[in-house]
């Protein structure tokens, strides 16, 4: 016999788990916001606490806005993450559509090959990576890290999005056919739009990584003029003094429009993690 | 306008022969029904009929013209889905119209056809809803009204009542045959269940095993069996078979009585059983034999009647009523 409601001592041990690992995740961002907005003693003095009027000090945020290239630096870093985005999930979804509805020889190697790209590393390949764009001229262009980010992100964005396509069912794209629509048209205006919260998850999974990357910025793309956010935050970082203000400060500032992204996939997202179970 | 010939139509999937050479012939107007149990290939005919899958060999001609290389759109066909199939984001209307806007057909012209079709369906007061505001039977609807829309040569149907309750069922039955009786269309219709292809069909298609095993009205295949296969799928309760030498026939190897062909009583008849279960349906009465003489036999009796377990019984078959069936399954006629 099963119960219907879960014991309160069941829940409250559920909620228990969870809360303290929301806490584990939260606090190093709060760590950053608080201290993001105290004066440098303040932060060394004593790093836990809030600010109090006294130690209350927005110079980090003058420090980071007043260098004039963080607002290039976020633009960099925006275009790059939503030129990925759109990328892999254009070419992510095309391909899972044709793995998951076309049988063709060589169909499961294929899966197989992209299912290998989850698994190894791309920064393996680093040094050849740098090469192919040393050799086509791509070095300090964003156009190298959208290719990078797109191929980083197409493996599992083929491997979920083709498990969500087999479920589409067979009898819609073949009354689509006989309507008279085409391949194209049964991909984008009938399973695609079916997809959707799977295309949502898909997009949180890609663009976080992205957003967060230090290691491509720094080797493929380190000038001025294409500097992303994690990279240009690095300056504020020497050898000997490390202004603390304006590295916490930037990092705030690099958490908002990552989670206005995320505010945007996020409704669609939860549908994409309970579909299935829930109808 | 709507003849279908098929010619020794073959269909392989790797070294699986699904449809082993079949040649039909469906006359303008026809209602042909595909019927046979699951794995049987009767779906896999009609999508190949629909071009949906490709024949691995044989001719398929549409009106005279060979169309195994036309695309689904282009052969004149609309096609009724078991799960309805019907765009989730389009309102009724546009599902019914996209066929023909994908045609190029005048607007003009699409709104009077799909007004014509929703009328003979009723479904005027839902043309602006979606597919997910309406319930199943109103969504098979619709999916019939996308097919009348398109005026095909040929209206295929892939067991189109299957998702629907047992109420709904008897009505949209008779919907689709009321339908084919004013549109006076070719269709193909694929079911297992037998008792929509006894009340539909002006021709059954009995599959098995990707091979026809008879063709004919549904009057033929109740009375005149070609094999024991098709006499044990018509029907139902199914035919009861015993084997020949048992009753001292020497000509055949099995005989074959349907249920409703026996009789029962009380006090003397051919063989002599023990009632082992009884059905009461109310109009019928079903009894199950256990008899010494010819094994598990089925009875069906018209209206009340009250055995018990237990009881013994005599069971008569009617007099030129049997079936006989030689070694390799062929009735002998």
């Amino acid at each position: 016999m099963s119960k219907a409601r879960a014991s309160l001592t069941r829940t409250s041990l559920v909620h228990l788990a969870l809360i303290s690992y929301a806490v584990i995740s939260i606090f190093p961002v709060f760590l950053t916001l608080i201290n993001s907005m105290k004066d440098r003693n303040a932060i060394f003095r004593n790093p836990m606490q809030i600010p109090t009027p006294k130690t209350f000090d927005l110079v980090g945020y003058y420090t980071v806005l007043g260098q004039g290239d963080f607002a290039t630096y976020f633009q960099n870093s925006f275009i790059v993450t939503v030129v990925s985005i759109a990328l892999v999930l254009l070419f992510g979804a095309m391909a899972a559509f044709a793995l998951s509805e076309y049988r063709f020889r060589g169909n499961t190697l294929m899966g197989l090959y992209l299912a290998i790209g989850i698994m190894i590393p791309i920064r393996l390949g680093t040094v050849a990576i740098l090469q192919g764009m040393v050799a086509t001229g791509l070095v300090n262009t964003l156009t190298a890290l959208v290719l990078v980010y797109t191929a980083q992100g197409i493996p599992l964005a083929v491997f979920i999005l083709s498990e969500f396509m087999r479920t589409v069912s067979d009898d819609l794209k073949n009354a689509g056919r006989i309507d008279g629509l085409s391949e194209y048209s049964i991909f984008f205006r009938l399973v695609l739009p079916l997809v959707r919260p799977a295309m949502a998850t898909v997009a949180v999974f890609t663009m976080i990584p992205i957003w967060n990357d230090l290691w491509f910025p720094l080797i493929l793309a380190p000038s001025e003029a294409t500097k992303t956010v994690t990279l240009g935050s690095q300056i504020f970082i020497g050898q000997f003094v490390t202004n603390w203000n304006a590295v916490l400060a930037a990092l705030s500032l690099a958490i908002l429009p990552v989670l206005i992204l995320y505010f945007i996939f996020s409704r669609q997202l939860i549908r994409g993690i309970t579909s299935g179970a829930v109808k | 306008m709507g003849s279908l010939q098929l010619k020794s139509v073959r269909k392989s999937f790797g070294t699986v022969d699904v449809i082993k050479g079949i040649d039909l012939d469906v006359k303008d107007g026809e209602f042909v029904i595909f019927v046979g149990p699951s794995g049987c290939g009767k779906s896999t005919l009609l999508r190949i009929i629909a071009g949906l899958e490709d024949a691995t060999s044989g001719s398929i001609t549409i009106d005279g013209a060979e169309v195994v290389t036309v695309p689904p759109a282009k052969r004149g066909i609309a096609m009724v889905f078991q799960s309805y199939a019907l765009y989730p984001h389009l309102t009724v209307k546009d599902n019914m119209g996209l066929g023909l806007k994908q045609a190029g057909t005048p607007k003009a012209e699409i709104e009077q056809r799909v007004d014509k079709a929703s009328a003979m369906l009723s479904l005027e007061k839902y043309l602006a809803r979606r597919p997910a505001e309406l319930s199943g039977g109103q969504r098979q609807r619709v999916a019939i009204g996308r097919a009348i829309v398109r005026e095909p040569k040929l209206f295929l149907f892939d067991e189109p009542l299957s998702n629907l309750d047992a109420a709904l069922r008897v009505n949209t039955r008779l919907e689709i045959a009321r339908l084919h009786r004013e549109l006076k269309a070719t269709m193909i219709y694929v079911t297992h269940d037998q008792v929509e292809a006894m009340t539909l069909a002006d021709k059954i298609v009995v599959l098995d095993a990707g091979v026809i095993q008879q063709v004919g009205s549904p009057m033929e295949l109740y009375n005149r069996p070609a094999n024991l296969f098709v006499a044990g799928f018509i029907g139902s309760p199914g035919m009861n078979f015993v084997e020949a030498s048992r009753l001292g026939i020497a000509d055949a190897k099995t005989i074959g009585v349907r249920p409703e062909h026996l009789t029962l009583s009380r006090d003397s008849g051919d063989w002599q059983g023990k009632v082992v279960h009884v059905e009461h349906l109310g109009a019928d009465t079903i009894v199950y034999l256990e008899s010494e003489k010819v094994g598990l036999l089925t009875v069906r009796l018209f209206g009340e009647h009250h055995y018990a377990v237990d009881d013994v019984v005599f069971a008569t078959p009617t007099a030129g009523q049997t079936h006989r069936f030689d070694a390799e399954g062929r009735a002998i006629r």
